[in-house]
Protein backbone atom coordinates (compact mmCIF):
# COMPACT_ATOMS: atom_id res chain seq x y z
CA UNK A 1 0.00 0.00 0.00
CA UNK A 2 1.06 3.54 -0.71
CA UNK A 3 2.74 5.41 2.13
CA UNK A 4 2.74 9.17 2.72
CA UNK A 5 6.15 9.68 1.22
CA UNK A 6 5.03 8.10 -2.03
CA UNK A 7 1.71 9.92 -1.85
CA UNK A 8 3.26 13.41 -1.61
CA UNK A 9 5.48 12.68 -4.58
CA UNK A 10 2.47 11.57 -6.61
CA UNK A 11 0.39 14.55 -5.47
CA UNK A 12 3.09 16.83 -6.78
CA UNK A 13 3.26 14.97 -10.09
CA UNK A 14 -0.50 15.26 -10.39
CA UNK A 15 0.05 19.00 -10.70
CA UNK A 16 2.32 18.49 -13.69
CA UNK A 17 0.98 15.47 -15.55
CA UNK A 18 -2.20 13.42 -15.72
CA UNK A 19 -2.00 10.47 -13.36
CA UNK A 20 -2.55 6.96 -14.58
CA UNK A 21 -5.67 5.15 -13.46
CA UNK A 22 -3.87 2.99 -10.94
CA UNK A 23 -1.99 5.93 -9.48
CA UNK A 24 -5.17 7.92 -9.07
CA UNK A 25 -6.90 5.04 -7.42
CA UNK A 26 -4.08 4.42 -4.97
CA UNK A 27 -3.96 8.10 -4.09
CA UNK A 28 -7.71 8.34 -3.53
CA UNK A 29 -7.59 5.39 -1.22
CA UNK A 30 -4.68 6.92 0.65
CA UNK A 31 -6.59 10.18 1.17
CA UNK A 32 -9.45 8.27 2.73
CA UNK A 33 -7.24 7.10 5.53
CA UNK A 34 -4.71 9.92 5.86
CA UNK A 35 -5.65 13.37 7.10
CA UNK A 36 -2.07 14.64 6.79
CA UNK A 37 -2.03 13.91 3.07
CA UNK A 38 -5.47 15.45 2.63
CA UNK A 39 -4.08 18.61 4.18
CA UNK A 40 -1.01 18.36 1.99
CA UNK A 41 -3.15 18.15 -1.13
CA UNK A 42 -5.02 21.29 -0.11
CA UNK A 43 -1.74 23.06 0.60
CA UNK A 44 -0.35 22.21 -2.82
CA UNK A 45 -3.32 23.86 -4.50
CA UNK A 46 -2.81 26.83 -2.21
CA UNK A 47 0.82 27.12 -3.36
CA UNK A 48 -0.27 27.12 -6.97
CA UNK A 49 -2.90 29.73 -6.28
CA UNK A 50 -0.41 31.90 -4.41
CA UNK A 51 2.06 31.75 -7.30
CA UNK A 52 -0.70 32.77 -9.68
CA UNK A 53 -1.52 35.72 -7.45
CA UNK A 54 2.03 36.99 -7.40
CA UNK A 55 1.36 39.51 -10.14
CA UNK A 56 -1.38 41.27 -8.28
CA UNK A 57 -0.07 41.32 -4.78
CA UNK A 58 1.33 44.76 -4.28
CA UNK A 59 -2.08 46.29 -4.40
CA UNK A 60 -4.44 44.17 -2.39
CA UNK A 61 -8.05 44.50 -3.39
CA UNK A 62 -9.75 47.28 -1.49
CA UNK A 63 -11.62 45.95 1.50
CA UNK A 64 -15.35 45.57 0.99
CA UNK A 65 -17.14 48.74 1.95
CA UNK A 66 -18.54 48.53 5.41
CA UNK B 1 9.24 57.75 -15.63
CA UNK B 2 7.79 56.30 -18.80
CA UNK B 3 8.87 59.26 -20.89
CA UNK B 4 12.45 58.57 -19.97
CA UNK B 5 12.16 54.87 -20.66
CA UNK B 6 13.90 55.21 -23.99
CA UNK B 7 16.50 57.63 -22.73
CA UNK B 8 18.82 55.26 -20.98
CA UNK B 9 18.22 52.60 -23.57
CA UNK B 10 20.71 50.62 -25.49
CA UNK B 11 20.77 52.37 -28.88
CA UNK B 12 21.63 49.16 -30.66
CA UNK B 13 18.18 47.78 -30.05
CA UNK B 14 16.16 48.44 -33.17
CA UNK B 15 12.83 48.58 -31.34
CA UNK B 16 13.90 51.66 -29.42
CA UNK B 17 13.80 53.85 -32.43
CA UNK B 18 10.21 53.07 -33.33
CA UNK B 19 7.85 55.93 -32.72
CA UNK B 20 5.18 55.27 -30.17
CA UNK B 21 1.56 55.19 -31.33
CA UNK B 22 -0.73 58.00 -30.14
CA UNK B 23 -2.58 55.56 -27.88
CA UNK B 24 0.61 55.09 -25.86
CA UNK B 25 0.03 58.33 -23.98
CA UNK B 26 -3.30 57.10 -22.69
CA UNK B 27 -1.87 54.00 -21.03
CA UNK B 28 1.49 55.39 -19.96
CA UNK B 29 0.37 56.58 -16.55
CA UNK B 30 -1.30 53.35 -15.65
CA UNK B 31 1.65 51.33 -16.89
CA UNK B 32 4.00 53.35 -14.73
CA UNK B 33 1.92 52.45 -11.70
CA UNK B 34 2.69 48.75 -12.25
CA UNK B 35 6.41 49.28 -12.49
CA UNK B 36 7.27 48.46 -8.92
CA UNK B 37 5.25 45.25 -8.94
CA UNK B 38 6.72 44.23 -12.25
CA UNK B 39 10.21 44.77 -10.95
CA UNK B 40 9.53 42.76 -7.84
CA UNK B 41 8.14 39.92 -9.95
CA UNK B 42 11.13 40.00 -12.31
CA UNK B 43 13.67 40.10 -9.49
CA UNK B 44 12.04 37.09 -7.91
CA UNK B 45 12.30 35.16 -11.16
CA UNK B 46 15.75 36.27 -12.24
CA UNK B 47 17.46 36.90 -8.90
CA UNK B 48 19.37 39.70 -10.49
CA UNK B 49 18.45 43.36 -10.30
CA UNK B 50 20.02 44.46 -13.57
CA UNK B 51 18.42 41.85 -15.81
CA UNK B 52 15.14 42.33 -13.98
CA UNK B 53 15.24 46.05 -14.74
CA UNK B 54 16.00 45.30 -18.38
CA UNK B 55 13.08 42.90 -18.60
CA UNK B 56 10.68 45.40 -17.05
CA UNK B 57 11.85 48.21 -19.26
CA UNK B 58 11.51 46.10 -22.38
CA UNK B 59 8.05 44.94 -21.36
CA UNK B 60 6.96 48.52 -20.72
CA UNK B 61 8.25 49.63 -24.07
CA UNK B 62 6.61 46.73 -25.88
CA UNK B 63 3.34 47.60 -24.17
CA UNK B 64 3.60 51.23 -25.23
CA UNK B 65 4.41 50.24 -28.78
CA UNK B 66 1.45 47.90 -28.84
CA UNK B 67 -0.89 50.38 -27.22
CA UNK B 68 -3.00 50.66 -30.37
CA UNK B 69 -3.87 47.01 -30.23
CA UNK B 70 -4.90 47.30 -26.68
CA UNK B 71 -8.52 48.24 -26.23
CA UNK B 72 -9.53 46.83 -22.90
CA UNK B 73 -8.06 49.02 -20.22
CA UNK B 74 -9.32 46.76 -17.46
CA UNK B 75 -6.95 44.02 -18.50
CA UNK B 76 -3.93 46.24 -19.02
CA UNK B 77 -2.13 44.74 -16.07
CA UNK B 78 -2.71 41.17 -17.17
CA UNK B 79 -1.50 42.06 -20.61
CA UNK B 80 1.67 43.84 -19.57
CA UNK B 81 2.52 41.03 -17.16
CA UNK B 82 2.14 38.49 -19.92
CA UNK B 83 4.62 40.53 -21.96
CA UNK B 84 6.93 40.62 -18.96
CA UNK B 85 6.66 36.86 -18.54
CA UNK B 86 7.78 36.36 -22.13
CA UNK B 87 10.73 38.69 -21.62
CA UNK B 88 11.75 36.76 -18.52
CA UNK B 89 11.49 33.45 -20.35
CA UNK B 90 13.72 34.90 -23.09
CA UNK B 91 16.32 35.92 -20.55
CA UNK B 92 16.27 32.51 -18.87
CA UNK B 93 16.53 30.88 -22.27
CA UNK B 94 19.61 32.94 -23.09
CA UNK B 95 21.17 32.16 -19.75
CA UNK B 96 20.78 28.43 -20.02
CA UNK B 97 22.23 28.43 -23.53
CA UNK B 98 25.46 29.91 -22.41
CA UNK B 99 28.22 27.31 -22.61
CA UNK B 100 29.13 27.84 -18.98
CA UNK B 101 25.61 27.05 -17.84
CA UNK B 102 24.97 23.86 -15.97
CA UNK B 103 21.60 23.00 -14.45
CA UNK B 104 22.42 22.07 -10.88
CA UNK B 105 21.29 18.65 -9.79
CA UNK B 106 20.00 17.47 -6.45
CA UNK B 107 20.28 20.82 -4.73
CA UNK B 108 17.64 19.48 -2.41
CA UNK B 109 18.31 15.87 -1.66
CA UNK B 110 15.51 13.42 -1.02
CA UNK B 111 17.19 12.55 2.27
CA UNK B 112 16.62 16.16 3.40
CA UNK B 113 13.03 15.10 4.01
CA UNK B 114 13.91 12.00 6.03
CA UNK B 115 13.13 13.66 9.35
CA UNK B 116 9.54 14.25 8.23
CA UNK B 117 8.77 10.58 7.73
CA UNK B 118 9.07 7.48 9.82
CA UNK B 119 10.77 4.33 8.61
CA UNK B 120 7.44 3.16 7.21
CA UNK B 121 7.20 6.28 5.03
CA UNK B 122 4.30 7.79 6.96
CA UNK B 123 4.32 11.29 8.43
CA UNK B 124 6.13 11.35 11.68
CA UNK B 125 4.81 13.17 14.75
CA UNK B 126 4.59 16.93 14.34
CA UNK B 127 5.56 16.83 10.72
CA UNK B 128 2.15 15.61 9.64
CA UNK B 129 0.66 18.52 7.66
CA UNK B 130 -1.85 20.38 9.79
CA UNK B 131 -4.95 22.12 8.57
CA UNK B 132 -4.10 25.66 7.37
CA UNK B 133 -7.70 26.71 7.81
CA UNK B 134 -8.66 29.23 5.17
CA UNK B 135 -5.17 30.04 3.83
CA UNK B 136 -6.41 32.30 1.01
CA UNK B 137 -7.18 34.92 3.63
CA UNK B 138 -3.44 35.51 3.77
CA UNK B 139 -3.51 36.90 0.22
CA UNK B 140 -4.81 40.19 1.57
CA UNK B 141 -1.96 40.49 4.00
CA UNK B 142 1.18 42.25 2.81
CA UNK B 143 3.29 40.54 5.42
CA UNK B 144 2.27 37.19 4.04
CA UNK B 145 3.75 38.13 0.67
CA UNK B 146 7.00 39.15 2.29
CA UNK B 147 7.16 35.71 3.92
CA UNK B 148 6.17 34.02 0.68
CA UNK B 149 8.92 35.80 -1.25
CA UNK B 150 11.43 35.01 1.46
CA UNK B 151 10.49 31.33 1.27
CA UNK B 152 10.85 31.37 -2.52
CA UNK B 153 14.24 33.01 -2.17
CA UNK B 154 15.33 30.31 0.21
CA UNK B 155 14.92 27.67 -2.47
CA UNK B 156 18.28 26.86 -4.08
CA UNK B 157 18.68 28.67 -7.43
CA UNK B 158 18.29 25.76 -9.86
CA UNK B 159 15.29 24.42 -7.96
CA UNK B 160 13.71 27.85 -7.80
CA UNK B 161 14.22 28.32 -11.53
CA UNK B 162 12.37 25.14 -12.40
CA UNK B 163 9.60 25.87 -9.91
CA UNK B 164 9.03 29.42 -11.09
CA UNK B 165 9.15 28.47 -14.76
CA UNK B 166 6.36 26.08 -13.96
CA UNK B 167 4.23 28.04 -11.52
CA UNK B 168 4.85 31.68 -12.34
CA UNK B 169 5.83 31.70 -15.96
CA UNK B 170 3.30 28.99 -16.72
CA UNK B 171 5.48 26.67 -18.81
CA UNK B 172 4.59 23.01 -18.87
CA UNK B 173 7.12 20.44 -17.80
CA UNK B 174 7.92 19.38 -21.37
CA UNK B 175 8.98 22.92 -22.20
CA UNK B 176 11.00 23.21 -19.01
CA UNK B 177 12.74 19.88 -19.63
CA UNK B 178 13.64 20.98 -23.09
CA UNK B 179 14.92 24.40 -22.08
CA UNK B 180 16.99 23.03 -19.24
CA UNK B 181 17.91 19.70 -20.85
CA UNK B 182 16.45 17.70 -18.02
CA UNK B 183 14.53 14.44 -18.13
CA UNK B 184 10.82 14.65 -17.33
CA UNK B 185 11.37 12.52 -14.31
CA UNK B 186 14.10 14.79 -13.01
CA UNK B 187 11.89 17.78 -13.62
CA UNK B 188 9.05 16.24 -11.58
CA UNK B 189 11.44 15.38 -8.80
CA UNK B 190 12.78 18.93 -8.64
CA UNK B 191 9.25 20.36 -8.65
CA UNK B 192 8.21 17.99 -5.90
CA UNK B 193 11.15 18.98 -3.71
CA UNK B 194 10.53 22.66 -4.39
CA UNK B 195 6.92 22.27 -3.26
CA UNK B 196 7.95 20.31 -0.19
CA UNK B 197 10.46 23.01 0.71
CA UNK B 198 8.13 25.90 0.09
CA UNK B 199 5.26 24.27 1.97
CA UNK B 200 7.49 23.56 4.93
CA UNK B 201 8.83 27.10 4.97
CA UNK B 202 5.34 28.64 4.87
CA UNK B 203 4.16 26.22 7.51
CA UNK B 204 6.96 27.26 9.85
CA UNK B 205 7.15 30.96 9.03
CA UNK B 206 3.51 31.77 8.61
CA UNK B 207 0.84 29.23 9.33
CA UNK B 208 2.27 27.82 12.52
CA UNK B 209 4.55 30.64 13.48
CA UNK B 210 2.13 33.38 14.04
CA UNK B 211 -0.82 35.28 12.97
CA UNK B 212 -2.00 33.20 10.07
CA UNK B 213 -5.53 33.79 11.20
CA UNK B 214 -5.51 37.47 10.38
Amino acid sequence: MMNCRQAVRLMSEAMDRPLKGGERFALRFHWLICVGCRNYRRQLSFLREACGQEVTTDEPAPPPST
Amino acid sequence: MIASAGGSADPTRPSRSQALPPAAASIAGELASFQREMLRFAVLQLRDQASAEDAVQEAMLAALQGADRFAERAKLKTWVFSILRNKIVDIIRKRVREPSYEQPENEIDESDFDPLFGADGHWQGDSRPADWGDPEKAFENRRFWAVFDACLNRLPPGTARVFMMREMLGLDTDEICEELSMSSNNCWVVLHRARMGLRLCLDQKWFAGGDSSR
